[in-house]
């Protein structure tokens, strides 16, 4: 949609190697280098420099943080509120939950959509992974797993699915990907095959444009990027000071970036091709348990332990929007935008989702239902319902309850019949 | 794969010996010369309560050879031999917990170029065990920044490495007491000084990338979040009704059915959503079936079909790759190539040299062009075009659903199960296959020999 105004050399032979491979752009002395991602980090463990002392490092980081926050500030001349005064007021929102989808025995912690726009796959406390139509609340597959922690499950573009089973503990932390057939009495557990390995557990994933590549972030602080097919490691993104928890790739046209959030309150948005960590924001006060961009790639927002959702410009480079209310106190745990990005749905520990109004700051309206906690909630992929998941062994599904035309043309009839009865009462009178 | 997986053993010896080769660059000569037997410092054997060390040397004959090479004071010569010490290339055997030179009878040794801190690791020595696991608990999170890379950079030397590691583990086991407890205190040193610059001058990097990088006014950006939200508005189901009705709230599933992906002819608000961006109307693969046919006509379809080519190289496997990216210069990049498309000359260069290696990123450049061709181009054309103008005025525009109580009810009960995904990508999967086929240039040796067999 907003024309894409930074573009760098991205792929080439490297400023100190010479070798061809995806490029980070990065200041050496204020001047524009680029360097292969090892040239990086070999320059970086250089260790102290001639003149360099730890003093006169700590006082550089000082000043150039300083001087990040000057030039942020400089193009701040309006904010989102000022913007959103000339916008419309949101028309009572009529949200309903009507659909509950009941056969997991244990929280269920994660869930996603198909691309189909009816099918969902959720993933339970209990080992159990179910894919289920939920248009006909029918269980298409049902996958037992070995372990009891499978943390996240997401749907492949195509046919596959991505499941994270972490053993007890955590020690066994495997990231396997299946893929579907029509043979609903196949034994899928059985072709399961372990892709992604991190040191520590993993936390989500998502599969890119296709069902070939995966991403994954982990406890380890780290987030990587695999090939499905080999297994082989083809990306790995460092940066992250603490457990990674949540990950989110960028639905622009360009489809090269994606954003990290995680427990060192950091959310990070990363170059796919280098590695390279392009923009940081550190404004929430405690863990961020989810990330989600906005449907134009421009911006996104994030769910957070310290009650609030908070939304950033990524072209603006900073935090332009804090969502919370002094009747929130309880951490959210995942947040997902509707098709226009004009609501954001968050699903907190209070076991409510607040719908807030992204342009004006308000919320819209809340959803009841749940009788734990809201651990995913996910808009449908052609935004027509909402699926939520939580640690009360349910699936939900909500929707928006149309004022459709249906209801003018009752409406009209009314002032019909009222116009009718008045003009039998005066004629009657006189 | 395997290196993950690896213990920290390795991990940490790697990172141990990368600084180190650093740091080797500035000592390396002085040292070695130290260590001649001929002009360097003088060493002697010394008892050491029941043990004997050889080679070991004093504190005053170190800083005495130092301050005579260097032609220095004593106490920049103290100042260099306590950074000797400091960084692991000299370690005390008395006091080993003050990693100083001191200018006395203190008795020092020549550390062994590879040093491996984790032959704590030996189950009986439990009491080093459990002091090394913490400090590896508070180093893991730096090694694992540096591991992949380590490993790329090293690769060549792997076996080698390895081989030294084992000898050097077999070597340590028989080590006495005092040398281990030096290890210790050396491995502590050794981060305390090597950790902090690299983390720092690693983010005042970033800082200075991201004070450079352009940043866009908050009135310019907003506005446009803004305008996103207006543009989009009428197609967001919680936002306007969905015609003819939103399946979810009616149970009629009429809306997807008209929204399929090959559907003959689709709604009015579907074609009024590709006009919104050249990213919508790809997106949507019933979109760029439209985009090709009025590309067909104006005889520029290269660039749509390179534009696939590469998306189909980026997110394919691993393995996959170089059959891609040689089918892809021979279409789209060779001279002569029969659908040959025009880029600036800088940009086929960087391409063409990067296609003798293949990487999954390197049409980026040429792809982007490309893209930025259609977007800025060809996508407005097409808005304005016959093509276009003919689908906007075939396209449906379906009536409201209107289901009384009792037909909500039945719809309820008679739930449509829909066409399931995966039969749905084999109908793709062959249509693929069928439009690959038609397109490839006939083999006509092929051809003729099926002729001659038939005959």
């Amino acid at each position: 949609m907003c024309d894409q105004t930074f573009m760098a050399a991205t792929f080439g032979p490297c400023d100190s190697c010479s070798k061809p491979s995806p490029l980070m752009n990065i200041y050496i002395k204020n001047e524009a280098t680029n360097y292969c991602s090892l040239c990086v980090e070999m320059m970086a463990c250089q260790g102290l420099q001639k003149g360099e002392t730890l003093e006169s490092l700590k006082r550089e980081s000082e000043t150039l943080k300083k001087k990040l926050e000057e030039e942020r500030n400089k193009l701040n001349d309006v904010e989102l509120h000022q913007v959103a005064e000339k916008v419309e007021v949101l028309s009572a929102l009529s949200i309903k939950t009507r659909r509950v989808l009941k056969g997991h025995g244990n929280k269920v912690l994660c869930m996603d959509w198909c691309k189909d726009k009816r099918r969902m796959v959720s993933s339970s406390q209990d080992g159990k992974v179910i894919v289920w139509d939920a248009f006909t609340l029918n269980k298409e597959h049902g996958v037992p797993l070995p372990c009891t922690w499978v943390l996240a499950c997401a749907y492949a573009p195509l046919r596959s699915l991505c499941l994270i089973m972490n053993g007890y503990l955590g020690l066994d932390n495997k990231c396997s990907v299946i893929p579907l057939s029509l043979d609903k009495n196949e034994n899928l557990a059985a072709k399961k095959k372990s892709v992604a390995m991190h040191t520590n557990y993993v936390s989500g994933c998502s599969f890119t444009n296709s069902d070939m590549q995966l991403l994954t972030s982990s406890g380890d602080g780290t987030c990587a990027l695999w090939d499905v097919e080999s297994g082989q490691l083809l990306q790995s993104f460092h940066g992250h000071t603490a457990d990674v928890l949540s990950l989110d790739l960028a639905p622009s046209e360009t489809g090269n970036t994606f954003v990290s959030g995680g427990c060192d309150m950091k959310a990070n948005v990363w170059d796919m091709r280098s590695g390279q960590n392009i923009q940081s924001f550190e404004s929430h006060e405690s863990d961020i348990n989810c990330v989600k961009y906005y449907p134009s790639g421009d911006a996104f927002a994030s769910a957070s332990d310290d009650a609030t959702c908070r939304f950033y410009d990524l072209r603006a480079d900073r935090e332009v929007a804090v969502y919370q209310k002094d009747s929130i106190i309880f951490g959210a745990s995942t947040c997902d935008f509707s098709l226009s990005g004009r609501l954001l749905f968050a699903g907190y520990n209070d076991y409510t989702i607040n719908v807030w109004d992204v342009l004006k700051g308000t919320r819209a309206t809340i959803l009841f239902g749940h009788e734990n906690r809201v651990s995913r909630v996910r808009v449908s992929p052609d935004g027509t319902a909402l699926g939520s998941a939580s640690w009360d062994s349910t699936l939900r599904v909500s929707w928006s309850f149309s004022t459709g035309s249906n209801y003018i043309f009752r409406f009209i009839k009314l002032l019909f019949w009222v116009n009718s009865r008045l003009v039998l009462e005066f004629t009657v009178a006189f | 794969m395997l290196w993950i997986h690896s213990d920290s053993f390795h991990r940490l010896s790697l990172l141990l010996l990368f600084s180190f080769i650093h740091l080797c660059f500035q000592l390396e000569s002085i040292l070695l010369e130290m260590q001649d037997p001929k002009i360097g410092v003088k060493g002697t054997e010394q008892k050491l309560n029941i043990s004997t060390i050889p080679h070991v040397i004093a504190g005053n004959d170190i800083i005495a050879w130092i301050s005579n090479k260097m032609k220095t004071s004593t106490e920049e010569a103290q100042a260099f031999g306590t950074m000797l010490v400091a960084y692991g290339y000299i370690y005390p055997l008395q006091n080993h917990k003050k990693l100083v030179m001191c200018n006395d009878s203190s008795l020092y040794r020549f550390q062994t170029p590879y040093f491996w801190p984790t032959q704590k690791w030996v189950p009986d020595d439990s009491d080093y065990g459990i002091f090394t696991l913490l400090l590896h608990a508070v180093c893991l999170c730096f090694i694992q920044a540096h591991y992949n890379h380590l490993h790329e950079w090293l690769n060549h030397k792997w076996d080698f490495i390895v081989m030294q590691a084992t000898e050097q583990y077999k070597a340590g086991k028989e080590r006495k007491k005092p040398d281990r407890v030096v290890f210790d205190c050396q491995e502590r040193a050794y981060w305390m000084v090597n950790r902090p610059p690299v983390s720092l001058s690693n983010s005042n990097m970033f800082y200075q990338q991201a004070i450079m990088r352009s940043k866009v006014k908050s009135s310019v950006s907003l506005g446009a979040l803004v305008k996103y939200i207006t543009t989009y508005k009428n197609h967001d189901p919680f936002l306007a009704s969905c015609l003819p009705s939103n399946p979810w709230q009616t149970d009629h599933d009429a809306y997807w059915t008209l929204n399929m992906r090959r559907v003959e002819v689709p709604t009015k608000m579907r074609v009024e959503r590709w006009s919104f961006s050249l990213f919508e109307l790809l997106s949507d693969l019933r979109g760029r079936d439209d985009f090709k046919i009025f590309l067909k006509k104006e005889f520029s379809g290269e660039n749509l079909a390179f534009w696939e080519a590469a998306e189909e190289l980026k997110w394919g496997t691993a393995s996959s790759m170089s059959t891609k990216a040689e089918t892809i210069f021979k279409t789209f990049l060779a001279p002569g190539a029969p659908r040959w498309i025009n880029i600036d000359g800088r940009t086929m260069g960087l391409t063409v040299k990067g296609l003798e290696h293949p990487h999954r990123y390197v049409l980026e450049a040429a792809q982007t062009h490309v893209f930025m061709l259609m977007k800025k181009d060809t996508f407005f054309r097409y808005l304005k075009s016959p093509t276009y103008k003919d689908i906007q005025k075939k396209a449906l525009n379906p009536e409201q659903h209107n289901f009384s109580p009792a037909n909500l009810e039945q719809n309820a009960l008679n739930r449509s199960p829909g066409i399931h995904p995966i039969i749905l990508w084999q109908q793709e999967e062959e249509e693929k296959a069928k439009v690959a086929a038609a397109s490839a240039p006939v083999d006509v040796k092929a051809m003729m020999s099926k002729i001659d067999r038939k005959k």
